[in-house]
């Protein structure tokens, strides 16, 4: 067996089954294992009960089963600046961003990195179902983990070679439901904990209350695509392309059809809704994105590239031809097939077959090349 | 990597005497008999915890019957803090203290403020002191309390009681110090100091935890803050932790026994090893209170420039030297140092890069030594 014990790996311990799980794995192969609790959200509500404080209090619990040291480190006010203000200066542009995939890019695998660093750590690793495969260069590709439907490359997207260079993914090959038998089976505290949902800062609650506590809502008007007033919004930020539920509008005489939204209108601060699920204004067939991070680096030059991509979590994947900008670190992206409800501030990742390639952030989307209004 | 760890954080706690470990592990075994019973079980207990009160008092130059057994630190204060308030509320409802207090001071005022007192916090100055003039200005007739530390936890500076006890003698205040800190390492005198309360903790001075006492100074009136049995004369409920009053005890007559000054000296030198090798190496660093005057030396609070406080703990203990830095709250993270912000302000550098480094009777120089070594070879690497 390899010598692990001088090789120093920091994990972040969230107090969910997965990270708890990967800390026991590395302790299991022998690597001189530290956890380390982040801290990136203040919820603590008017009773003073914090979510936080729970999770540490099972992170010690595992760390002192597993038998390794543990710490936690307080990153609220980098998640504040750089994961927190981004997600409202997205929704004030009408946008709907992904706080995920910036918390990974500058909260994870930024200053919960370079705290490992400061700890003389030579890899870090947390609860991500991903893989990582070293080719003969030595140059670290993102692969597909096994487990299909927890893959989380998607909001690794934007992580850099050198960020996946310091990276180990102990879950890489195993399903959900193994981890949570290992949990099991080694006894741990976090084994049968339910995994956290949502959004890690507003958790449980009420979207629209929460986010009204950040940004002032303006309520207008609600609008056919042929301008037909048919209601009101409570602010467009509530409201995400293609989405159903909330609006609040009944059958017409044409159509029982629920409605849709399809549209946003920002300056006029208008909603553009239509019923039924399939309207047409819903589907996209090329799109633009900006600030691509290929994992293996960006190129210098324009690339072409059949593949597949998703723009959305858990969705399948769709066939897509790839332009590549160099000179702007942009692409455009044009799809095999319309795909419906392309949502600006969202990312959209490439795969090419099991291999992740990366990420961009999607700004327009085009039907036949007019471009779609969905900002 | 299993080698022993070196304990340098006995401003949080102390590791126990072993005589005082032989003495509580005797009781324990010997006498379990309840102070208050009337039988020649309870007198044996009842003559244990008064030899131990006895061997308390003369640290600080009390009577024995103004000695009364608490919980801790923590107790003494709230017990202190609220039992003034209540009493004394017809009379004034302003208590003045500082901004660089424990929190088992500063939230009782907190509490007290909601409830209608006024509270006057002490500005301190670079080196954890007050302005005698400043308190001389609040301490109106209104004023019922001042409470005020012997010496500061996180700076070790030495509060000057003498002349506060002038001041406060003067005054219809009551005269509060928390000596949890004080306590084993400076010379208090509740007389000549002209002090009313006072507050002490016994894990703190190599005695066992969860226990200490409050000086009331006799014929005082403060109010109970638990109410029971008529344990100590009435004054706190609950039967006498008989082993560790007479741990505590023995832990305070090894404290009559000691010179402080040489105490004092010792640590002194620790100090100057830590900081000869800082020097040497050229590390940038700055103390955080001062080294000299008024201070109590068990104590050395550095900012290391550039070196976060939370990779310097971690490193540390990773390594194996116990130290700490602002205070641990809750999931663990570190809330910035109050101490700090009032003697710098709230925008200094040192309070996100400063650690506490603190010496107790059992600490040996080979310890601090090689914890400057580790230390030098830390911020080498860290302040890059």
């Amino acid at each position: 067996m390899v010598d692990n014990s001088k090789i120093r790996v920091v994990v972040g311990m969230s107090g969910g089954v997965d990270s708890s799980v990967s800390a026991l794995l590395l302790k299991q192969q022998g690597f001189d294992v530290v956890g380390v609790f982040m801290k990136n959200w203040d919820d603590t509500d008017d009773a003073g009960v914090c979510t936080a404080t729970e999770d540490y209090e099972d992170v010690k619990k595992v760390a002192d089963e597993i038998g390794i040291p543990y710490y936690s480190i307080n990153f609220e006010k980098d998640y504040w600046e750089r994961v927190f203000q981004y997600f409202l200066d997205e929704y004030k542009k009408g946008r709907t961003p992904n706080p995920d995939v910036m918390c990974n890019k500058e909260i994870k695998f930024k200053s919960f990195l370079d705290f490992a660093m400061d700890l003389d750590a030579d890899y870090i690793a947390m609860g991500h179902y991903a893989a990582t495969k070293v080719d003969e260069n030595g140059v670290v590709h993102m692969m597909r983990p096994k487990d299909g439907n927890k893959d989380q490359t998607y909001f690794l997207s934007q992580l850099s070679q050198d960020q996946l260079k310091k990276v180990i993914f102990p879950l890489a090959n195993l399903t959900k439901p193994q981890v949570r038998e290992i949990a099991i089976a080694a006894g741990l505290a976090t084994a049968k904990k339910k995994d956290s949902t949502g959004i890690c800062f507003i958790g449980e609650r009420n979207f629209r209350k929460f986010l009204s506590e950040f940004l002032p809502a303006q309520s207008g008007k609600m609008v056919t695509p042929d301008g037909k007033v048919v209601g009101e919004h409570a602010g467009l930020m509530y409201y995400t392309i293609g989405q159903r539920s909330g609006l609040g509008l009944g059958s017409t005489k044409e159509s029982t059809d629920p409605w849709f939204v399809v549209g946003k209108d920002l300056e006029k601060n208008e909603l553009i809704v239509e019923q039924g699920y399939d309207s047409k204004l819903l589907y996209a067939t090329s799109l633009d994105a900006s600030g691509v991070s290929f994992f293996t680096g960006q190129p210098d030059h324009d690339v072409d590239l059949k593949c597949t991509a998703k723009f959305r979590y858990r969705q399948p994947d769709v066939g897509v031809t790839m332009h590549y900008h160099a000179k702007d670190n942009t692409v455009h992206v044009e799809f095999d097939e319309p795909a419906r409800a392309v949502t600006p501030g969202q990312a959209i990742v490439f795969y090419n077959g099991e291999e992740c390639l990366g990420g961009a952030t999607i700004d327009r989307a085009y039907q036949n090349e007019k471009q779609l209004q969905l900002v | 990597m299993t080698r022993k760890n070196i304990y340098l954080d006995n401003a949080a706690t102390t590791p126990m005497d072993p005589k005082v470990i032989e003495t509580i592990s005797s009781e324990m075994t010997n006498d379990f008999g309840n102070a208050s019973s009337q039988h020649a079980f309870g007198r044996k207990a009842r003559q244990v915890v008064e030899t131990a009160r006895h061997e308390l008092a003369e640290t600080i130059n009390a009577q024995d019957k103004e000695i009364i057994f608490t919980s801790g630190g923590s107790e003494s204060n709230n017990t202190a803090i609220f039992g003034t308030a209540r009493a004394r509320k017809n009379i004034g409802k302003k208590i003045i203290t500082t901004k660089i207090e424990h929190p088992s001071v500063l939230n009782p005022m907190k509490r007290l403020a909601k409830e209608g007192y006024e509270i006057v916090y002490l500005d301190v100055d670079k080196t954890g002191h007050i302005n005698l003039d400043d308190l001389k200005k609040e301490l109106t007739p209104d004023a019922i309390l001042v409470s005020i530390m012997a010496v500061n936890n996180e700076v070790g500076s030495i509060m000057t009681l003498k002349e506060i006890g002038e001041l406060v003698k003067d005054s219809n205040a009551y005269f509060h110090v928390d000596d949890v800190q004080g306590f084993g390492n400076i010379e208090i005198d509740v007389k000549e100091m002209n002090i009313d309360l006072l507050s002490t903790s016994a894990h703190k001075v190599n005695g066992p935890k969860f226990l200490g006492f409050l000086y009331e100074k006799d014929g005082l009136k403060v109010s109970n803050l638990l109410l029971g049995g008529e344990q100590e004369v009435k004054r706190r409920p609950g039967t006498e932790n008989v082993p560790g009053i007479a741990g505590f005890g023995v832990a305070a007559h090894e404290l009559n026994e000691m010179d402080k000054k040489q105490l004092q000296e010792k640590y002194q030198k620790f100090q100057k090893i830590i900081l000869d090798a800082l020097d040497q190496k050229q590390i940038d660093y700055e103390v955080n209170g001062s080294l000299e005057g008024k201070v109590s030396h068990h104590v050395l609070n550095l900012w290391l420039k550039g070196v976060n406080t939370y990779s310097a703990l971690t490193n540390l203990d990773l390594n194996g030297y116990a130290v700490s830095g602002g205070s641990a709250c809750t999931a663990g993270s570190l809330t910035p140092s109050h101490v700090l912000e009032a003697m710098y302000g709230e925008d200094s550098p040192r309070i996100a890069e400063s650690i506490r480094v603190s010496f107790g009777r059992f600490n040996t120089e080979n310890e601090i030594k090689s914890f400057a070594e580790n230390l030098v070879n830390m911020c080498q690497r860290l302040s890059k």
